[in-house]
């Protein structure tokens, strides 16, 4: 269930993941069949069995246990922090992509929240009604034109296309949380962000293993579906039936 | 998080005092704060007892949603090869499996609100899209939104998308490849297993 990070935050996990995957990955054989949307199904599936295993024994039971000990406000606190610390990147993205007025409205939360929402800790911009956005540099390539290049499974980091594993890289080399120093900080840092959106997502593993026929298809499925929904900003053209 | 979005999925669908002329909108308006009002006051619910929230699901919400046309867009271009006795068994597995899985989800209702947005219809339209937003405190706000047609003066959901995933077209590759294996008959077998299993654990659940 690590792989529905992926699915439904944006949150940037920096870790395991190394560059001869992804070689590896685009370099594998092409399978003849199955879904072309998905055409390196068969690494994909193994790193999605490696990440369950990953997700059962490590990333599950810790989120859990914050889930448990942590009380509300603390949490909502926490959450609040790292989106607000993610809206100046949200910012240039939306500039990116020639949304100037969402890119104002996402440094002006940056400032709301930062002073007047103590570092981040309140969303007071929410409040007075600034919307937060949802925007990275995949979505930015993909408004530029650039195509998904098929799906891909990352242990730890779960789903992302082979264009949104790129804008993966920049948006974590944009990311002030991985420039923290001292070093032990910032793990601590880039660990509890990790732990609060795999907490977040408890819910929803139940629904999935109940809903789901294929798990490693339903949580594809899903994965491309919000990725086109966020592309678009929430209205996306219609599909043929 | 997806328990708490989908805790608004059925509940939009359950005042069956609705009158067959209001626009689509208003359908989902009043329904929703009606369901949302009954969950409130019902303790049983709040604490997670599956089995009287599908009882109210079935009862209460089905009625505004058309299965048929549900279970022909997931199942996709194969629904023409189903015969009329396979269609019909069919939408009845894939019924039985959306409202256990979903309904649970009903029972993580906490104080969340919803907020409908503006709506515009032509006149004579027959398929409209009605846009809602689910708030919940401390939390990015979630797009939850209803298809509906017309049938016979009466709107009817057929289909639901959270957060841009549709519930009913995220099935379409999973049967399809049911069908490539097994064909209908295949399909269909999945799914009363699949059914069947869910029935075990929740009887298991209860036991407890």
């Amino acid at each position: 269930m690590t792989g529905m990070l992926g699915a439904l935050k944006s949150g940037a996990c920096r870790g395991l993941l190394a560059g001869g995957f992804l070689a590896l990955a685009l370099s594998g054989p092409v399978m003849a069949e199955g879904n072309p949307r998905d055409p390196y199904e068969g690494f994909n599936r193994a790193m999605f069995s490696v990440n369950e295993v990953v997700d059962q024994y490590a990333a599950k039971p810790v989120a859990q246990v914050y889930d448990k000990l942590t009380p509300l406000p603390v949490k909502a606190g926490v959450g609040n922090f790292f989106g607000n610390v993610g809206d100046l990147w949200i910012g240039v993205n939306s500039a990116l992509q020639g949304k100037f007025s969402d890119a104002g409205v996402d440094i002006g939360r940056l400032l709301i929240n930062s002073t007047i929402g103590i570092f981040g800790l309140f969303d007071v911009a929410s409040e007075l009604g600034l919307e937060k956005h949802e925007e990275d540099f995949g979505q930015s390539m993909a408004v530029w034109g650039a195509g998904d290049g098929g799906y891909l499974f990352w242990p730890i980091i779960g789903p992302r296309t082979a264009r949104d594993t790129a804008g993966w890289f920049v948006d974590s080399y944009a990311d002030p949380v991985w420039r923290v120093r001292p070093i032990p900080v910032r793990n601590s840092l880039v660990a509890l962000r990790f732990v609060d959106i795999r907490a977040s997502l408890l819910p929803a593993d139940k629904v999935v293993e109940e809903a789901a026929l294929d798990k490693y298809a339903y949580i594809r499925d899903a994965y491309l579906q919000r990725r086109r929904n966020q592309i678009y900003d929430g209205r996306p053209p219609r599909l043929d039936d | 998080m997806m328990k708490k979005l989908i805790t608004f999925l059925f509940a939009g669908f359950l005042a069956s005092s609705v009158c067959a002329q209001e626009t689509p909108d208003v359908l989902i308006q009043q329904v929703t704060e009606d369901v949302l009002d009954i969950i409130r006051k019902d303790k049983d619910i709040q604490s997670g007892n599956t089995q009287k929230v599908i009882d109210l699901v079935d009862k209460k919400v089905l009625p505004h949603f058309n299965f048929q046309r549900m279970t022909a867009l997931a199942v996709g271009k194969d629904w023409k090869k189903a015969t009329p006795p396979q269609q019909q068994q069919l939408t009845q597995e894939f019924k039985t499996l959306l409202v256990r899985t979903y309904s649970n989800a009903l029972t993580g209702y906490k104080n969340q609100k919803v907020v409908y947005k503006p709506f515009k219809m032509n006149a004579g339209e027959s398929d409209v899209l009605v846009r809602t937003e689910v708030l919940q405190p401390g939390s990015k706000p979630v797009q939850l939104d209803y298809s509906l047609e017309k049938i016979e003066a009466a709107w009817k959901v057929y289909d639901v998308t959270i957060a841009g995933i549709s519930l009913v077209t995220n099935y379409r590759d999973q049967f399809g490849q049911e069908v490539r294996n097994g064909g209908i008959d295949g399909l269909i077998a999945t799914l009363v297993n699949k059914n069947k299993s869910l029935e075990s654990n929740l009887a298991k659940a209860e036991k407890k």
